[in-house]
């Protein structure tokens, strides 16, 4: 088998093409795949649809904020936008193209594009905007609307340990979307913080992510000016 | 002397109502206070919407983990027996119903327990979050929020006028002024800011608010 690990950033995101749809990890700045999103804006790939919390905290620490501040992408799906002028502009300018959805639609689309299920119906969203333009049931006496998978080309995120099988640990909130979209994206990148592991180091009991969703995997070389973690502002 | 309330203080108050055993979920901005709060020999399970059971105070400067953050991305810490999840079971505890009560922001809210906490005027974009998810799988919704907006007009109204996040779900309701219970009959005003009159606060509110003959002065400073 060919190895998952890739000696550098840039060589792991090298394929992205323009107009590939990429989910992003992250939930504050736990997870955030800094390096991997620093190494994409190097390498220049445009259109793209980016799937993530968050369309990033602008003004802080690399996310991906900075790859709609470069006009990269096309659209965003995303649950919570805090505040990007540059994005509300793009909108307002036909530019790009924002689908907000709902903290938990968000994440069981994401996990049922990974799980191989079809749809699936929630009660999250009914009676608001959210429920515009959705078929309605009633299932039990209660209203819910039917939602469809997300699925991406690609999933960047990153994981505090590995062993070289690209079984992956999180290190506690840092966990968030890492396991979810890792199943949902047909090519899985992984920045990974501690040195890797040989097979066998890791307890089974303990992976998080098992390798079978991990396609590349990225060690994180000594962070530069910028790329560090950081609090994120209130 | 007139006392508006605080955010820790306003939090500490709704955290009184936590029952012994309940699993409490603190939203963002204003609610993340809650978890503060000293429970005693009360045993509260908060809950955070990114993947944490059992949050803890926030960290103290200096003290921060990296790796762990609440859903409004500060630092904090865990209790004892804390467990970490993913994201979509984070989400399953919240609409499989396992969360006694979520404490929430919001810009508005009703007499009719509709709230809206997403989305201003004018704006293109919004902040939804996982506020409807937690608002129709949590048991019962508590709002954190000032009184008034920044220009002095009413957030507790008859009716929202933003676009709603869920609708009738509010139980209770903290401002900068006093503690409010979501009836059918409409507000009533449990408990007063110190130093304020029913009719002070009246005259903020966009709803009439239930004035009980008991109405008592808000209970941390009483």
């Amino acid at each position: 088998m060919k190895s998952k690990v890739f000696q550098s950033l840039d060589e792991a995101v090298a394929d992205v093409p323009d107009g590939a749809t990429i989910m992003f990890g992250g939930f504050g700045a736990p997870g955030v795949p800094r390096n991997l999103i620093a190494a994409l804006l190097g390498q220049g790939a445009k259109e793209l649809t980016g799937i993530s919390n968050t369309p990033g905290w602008p003004g802080h620490s690399v996310d991906i904020a900075r790859l709609i501040e470069a006009r990269r992408m096309r659209k965003i799906v995303c649950s919570f936008v805090h505040a990007s002028p540059t994005l509300e502009e793009l909108i307002e300018a036909g530019e790009m193209e924002l689908e907000l959805v709902p903290q938990g639609t968000l994440s069981e689309r994401i996990r049922a594009a990974g799980a191989g299920i079809g749809a699936f119906y929630t009660a999250t969203g009914v009676g608001t905007e959210a429920a515009k333009g959705k078929e309605h049931k009633s299932i039990d006496c209660r209203d819910y609307l039917l939602e469809y998978p997300l699925r991406a080309d690609y999933a960047f995120i990153r994981a505090y340990r590995a062993d070289t099988f690209g079984n992956l640990q999180y290190r506690l909130s840092q966990r968030n979307f890492g396991p979810i979209m890792a199943q949902a994206a047909r090519t899985t990148i992984v920045e990974v913080e501690e040195e890797f592991l040989e097979p066998g180091a890791m307890d089974p009991d303990q992976v998080h992510t098992p390798g079978i969703f991990v396609s590349r995997m990225v060690q994180i070389p000594p962070a530069p000016e910028g790329i560090g973690d950081s609090p994120v502002p209130e | 002397m007139r006392i508006s309330l605080d955010r820790q203080t306003m939090c500490d108050r709704l955290a009184m109502e936590f029952q012994d055993g309940w699993v409490v979920n603190l939203g963002f901005g204003i609610p993340a206070l809650c978890s503060n709060f000293d429970f005693g020999d009360k045993t509260i399970i908060i809950h955070s919407e990114n993947g944490v059971v059992g949050v803890g105070p926030l960290a103290r400067e200096g003290e921060e983990d990296m790796h762990l953050v609440n859903a409004s991305g500060q630092f904090v810490t865990l209790r004892k027996g804390a467990a970490i999840v993913h994201h979509a079971d984070s989400f399953s505890i919240i609409r499989g119903g396992y969360i006694d009560v979520a404490v929430m922001g919001a810009y508005e809210v009703a007499e009719n327990g509709d709230f809206a906490n997403w989305t201003t005027a004018g704006e293109r974009a919004g902040r939804i979050g996982g506020a409807m998810d937690l608002a129709v799988g949590a048991k019962r919704v508590f709002i954190a929020m000032e009184h008034t907006t920044k220009g002095g007009a009413p957030r507790l109204l008859k009716r929202c006028t933003l676009p709603v996040t869920a609708v009738g779900v509010v139980k209770m309701v903290v401002t900068n002024l006093g503690l409010f219970e979501v009836t059918p009959q409409g507000f009533l005003l449990k408990e007063i800011a110190p130093g304020y009159t029913s009719e002070e606060v009246q005259a903020v509110t966009g709803a009439e608010i239930i004035v009980p003959n008991d109405l008592t002065v808000f209970k941390p400073f009483g």
